[in-house]
């Protein structure tokens, strides 16, 4: 059935950014600026990869009403190259400094916070739980990530440098964001899907308010990345993908179907 | 109900199988149970099986899986076996559901238990990710107000790290959620 195959399409598209957000985060552990921030950090890679198990489960049986037989969640996040990967570009952006990480966080959980919103009053009741338990653990990871935003850009010559320099570095992977393809526009007629492109005013309104809190400079809107239907959620990715997802699988690869 | 009838005298009353639910600790707080933690949602004898439906806490927490483990062998221990388990995401479980008894057992064991979620957070555009002035925490230890934060994580999801300024101590937070 065509509203299946999209509705899976869409829900990969939830799960991958929420999942590749999560492996990010994880990276932190044990490097953390301080203990705080290495449990912080990876307890929202936690609920990200929770709320991704979610949607992999709720895909994994809307496939089998396609195929007979889909896919487990192992098998999702496991066994797909990259191409077949249909996460934001932003989320898989290498974690760089602290700063970095939590410009990435910030641009995210905003826009997250936003789409959950969204989706909890989407038509498919599935959807719609999930995403009403999800907003609610993602409203929290906002607030962390906006107190460090506005701390470290308000804060020492240093932080404020190298916020700026994160929110400015990370700017053209917005974009994508508030596109919608052919898939969304099926799924928003449908009332299941949330319309990504009624998400950036409100998204930018949050930015700019935040940004100026933080004493940092908006940056100007130019060239975004993945634009035009050729970004993440299309399966298009940036070079840093590959090598994440290596360190990712290749457990799994190399001893397919292994057991915790 | 012939069915029923026939299994009647071996099957364990509905107040029974509350109240061996009722003894299983939580895994990672076993000053409280799940019954108490208000993740069993339901109990019900439905065809020629117990159904408990369970509903997690956060989306990602590891005890999740222990907790069904948990319940299944409680279950068994009581003679109840092969009951079914459950999951129910809807309504998302929240910290409301902590019963007044349990959030007692909580300060008595060094956490502060959460407050109630109305008016700490709201979810919609215009409260979009903004930190709500929250009351103080009081010290499960002493007692104060004179507490802050420390970090938005613990040892837990569910989980705040605070600091008495009172006493010293630093104690975990059960955030309202």
């Amino acid at each position: 059935m065509d509203r299946d195959r999209t509705l899976l399409e869409y829900l990969l598209r939830l799960a991958d950014s929420d999942l590749i957000l999560a492996q990010r985060l994880g990276e932190w552990v044990g490097h953390g600026p301080v203990l705080e921030e290495d449990i912080a950090t990876t307890n929202v890679g936690l609920d990200l990869l929770g709320q991704s198990r979610l949607w992999f489960a709720y895909a994994g049986e809307v496939e089998a009403r396609i195929k007979g037989k889909g896919r487990s969640e192992d098998e999702f996040a496991f066994m797909r190259d990259a191409g077949e990967f249909r996460n934001l570009m932003l989320v898989e952006q290498p974690n760089g400094n602290y700063a970095d990480t939590m410009a990435r966080q910030f641009y995210f959980d905003v826009w997250h916070e936003l789409l959950l919103c969204g989706l909890s009053a989407s038509s498919d009741a599935r959807v719609a739980e999930i995403a009403a338990k999800a907003v609610k653990e993602v409203h929290y990871h906002g607030e962390r990530s906006t107190d460090w935003v506005i701390r470290l850009g308000d804060g020492t010559e240093e932080s404020h440098a190298r916020m700026q320099g994160a929110v400015d570095d990370r700017w053209m992977y917005t974009g994508e964001m508030f596109e919608a393809d052919a898939i969304d526009i099926a799924l928003i007629d449908a009332g299941i899907a949330c319309d990504h492109r009624k998400l950036a005013a409100p998204w930018q309104q949050r930015v700019a308010a935040v940004l100026s809190e933080a004493t940092l400079t908006q940056p100007s809107n130019g060239w975004m990345q993945g634009s035009g239907g050729r970004g993440g959620r299309q399966g298009v990715h940036t070079e840093h993908i590959g090598p994440m997802l290596a360190q990712m699988q290749w457990l799994q690869r190399a001893y397919a179907g292994a057991q915790w | 109900m012939s069915g029923m009838a026939a299994a009647a005298p071996s099957r364990p009353t509905l107040d029974s199988v509350w109240a061996a639910l009722a003894a299983i600790p939580d895994p990672e707080i076993p000053v409280i149970s799940l019954v108490d933690l208000g993740v069993v949602r339901e109990l019900a004898w439905r065809g020629d099986e117990w159904v408990v439906t369970l509903t997690p806490t956060y989306s990602g927490c590891p005890a999740t899986e222990v907790i069904a483990a948990d319940v299944a062998a409680a279950l068994a221990g009581a003679g109840i076996a092969g009951a079914r388990i459950e999951t129910r995401l809807s309504p998302a479980w929240t910290t409301d559901w902590i019963a007044p008894a349990a959030r007692v057992r909580l300060a008595e064991y060094g956490i502060a238990p959460p407050g109630t979620r109305a008016g700490v957070q709201r979810i919609g555009i215009a409260g979009l990710s903004r930190r709500e002035p929250t009351p103080a925490v009081p010290c499960p230890r002493c007692g104060s107000t004179r507490t802050r934060e420390l970090s938005r994580f613990g040892a837990t999801p569910c989980k705040a790290q605070h600091r008495c300024d009172s006493c010293l101590e630093p104690f975990d937070y059960f955030k309202p959620h």
